[in-house]
């Protein structure tokens, strides 16, 4: 099966099975290794992208349901020598471990400061309640959210 | 990942006619909507060798509609969409709450509310406000459709009562007639997010003269092998003034609807107290 979408603003073409998980097509098709399979069963997160802008599990999406659409990874976000504001905050901060968690939680991260959530420590914790860490115990990376977001806003609030 | 992908059949129609043909040709087939419970029984290499009947090219299966009476859900909308659609945070607030807990972001941006009902788990936790809601399923097959009130598609643990065939279309939701006095979602888990309930309830009172108990409506999940109205204690208040002996009838009948057992997630015991506290701490208001 021949399949068409967008990764990271660029059109890609896939050939083979429909039933291959996203997650799978990302990392070996693509080789975009930015994307992590933790669980492979939905419960952690790390294997997190954006589709059509939202947050999802990419080892639950067979690669026949995202035809058509489009995928953000972390390799989107930014690579090591142009960092964004979020894996900035992330390294002064201490947001990262082990760092298996990390490429979930920065999407999951990304998508809740672009779509204006609000930036409180309850909403931040929320918006990041589906991505796992079993180093940080979530306080760095919570303060790493929060100090992204203010770089952000004063950003916009210079551009103005 | 053991699921073997280079085995799976996948079908995919564009159109819901086509997808009842493709379903009554292939009965055994798995019916696949958000992926979210499917794909992880995929991934564990349990459904090697199923075909597999993807719906998600069904746009029309895929908005909300509002009518005079109600708003129809179609079965693929998921439960993200279900819980910023603005009639029904406003007119049923209990389904908009209960869809955002469900999961976390990435399960509610990817899980339906027709996938939820079809995979008939006991801790679905839309099922008790739209228990309360008095919600129907309304079904496809090749033979044509039918409805059924939710409580009836639900046969057991992970059973549901749809025929060889049959899809879920959409699910009506009807709108109060009378705007309820209180009105309660309630879902305990081990964390906020991304937590399987232990006990999850979806509660309307309407109050009459005197103070006097007109109807409630009371829904439990995850303490029975399927959502539980509370037809006792229900009956039970009909007409009565919420005193303290009353309220205290009632939590006790709560043990004539619900059945919780020991699991991984809780006990027995901790599932039935807490469920009684949910309902007597409504009731006392």
């Amino acid at each position: 099966m021949k399949i068409r979408l967008r990764v990271n603003s660029e059109e890609r073409a896939y050939e083979g099975d429909a039933f291959k998980r996203l997650l799978d097509v990302l990392r070996e098709d693509f080789a975009l290794t930015g994307t992590k399979e933790g669980c492979g069963e939905g419960e952690c997160g790390a294997c997190t992208v954006l589709l059509d802008g939202k947050p999802v599990n990419s080892c639950l999406i067979p690669i026949c349901q995202a035809e058509g659409r489009s995928v953000e990874t972390v390799e989107s976000l930014g690579l090591p020598d142009r960092l964004d504001a979020l894996q900035k905050a992330f390294l002064e901060e201490g947001g990262a471990q082990c760092g298996a968690c990390t490429p979930g939680m920065l999407l999951s991260a990304a998508a809740h400061l672009r779509s204006k959530g609000r930036t409180d420590e309850r909403s931040i914790r929320a918006s990041i309640g589906g991505n796992l860490c079993r180093c940080t115990g979530y306080q760095h990376i919570v303060k790493s959210i929060q100090k992204a977001a203010k770089a952000m806003n004063k950003k916009r609030s210079h551009a103005r | 990942m053991r699921g073997d992908s280079f085995a799976a059949r996948v079908m995919r129609p564009a159109a819901a006619a086509e997808a009842a043909r493709l379903y009554a040709a292939n009965p055994d087939a798995l019916p696949l909507a958000g992926g979210t419970d499917l794909m992880v029984a995929w991934n564990s290499g349990r459904l090697n060798g199923r075909a597999i009947l993807d719906l998600s090219r069904l746009s029309e299966w895929r908005s909300i509609g509002v009518a005079a009476e109600c708003v129809r859900i179609g079965s693929l909308v998921t439960h993200a969409e279900i819980e910023s659609h603005p009639v029904i945070l406003k007119r049923l607030g209990l389904l908009a709450e209960a869809c955002s807990r469900v999961g976390a972001v990435q399960v509610r941006n990817r899980g339906t509310l027709g996938g939820n009902i079809a995979n008939a788990s006991p801790a679905g936790d839309s099922f008790p406000a739209l228990a309360v809601y008095e919600a129907f399923v309304h079904t496809l097959s090749r033979e044509g459709r039918r409805s059924l009130p939710l409580l009836d598609v639900f046969a057991g643990v992970k059973k549901t009562a749809l025929k060889r065939g049959e899809l879920i279309e959409r699910i009506d939701v009807p709108f109060l007639s009378k705007p309820p006095a209180r009105l309660l979602f309630r879902k305990v888990g081990s964390r906020e997010e991304q937590t399987l309930s232990k006990t999850v309830a979806a509660g309307l009172l309407w109050l009459g003269k005197g103070g006097r108990v007109s109807e409630l409506r009371f829904a439990f999940g995850s303490v029975a092998p399927t959502v539980r109205r509370l037809k006792a204690a229900e009956a039970f208040l009909r007409g009565r003034r919420l005193s303290r002996p009353v309220v205290e009838r009632a939590c006790e009948l709560v043990a004539e609807d619900i059945s919780p057992i020991d699991d991984i997630r809780s006990t027995r015991q901790y599932r039935m107290i807490v469920s009684q506290n949910i309902l007597r701490s409504f009731l006392i208001g």
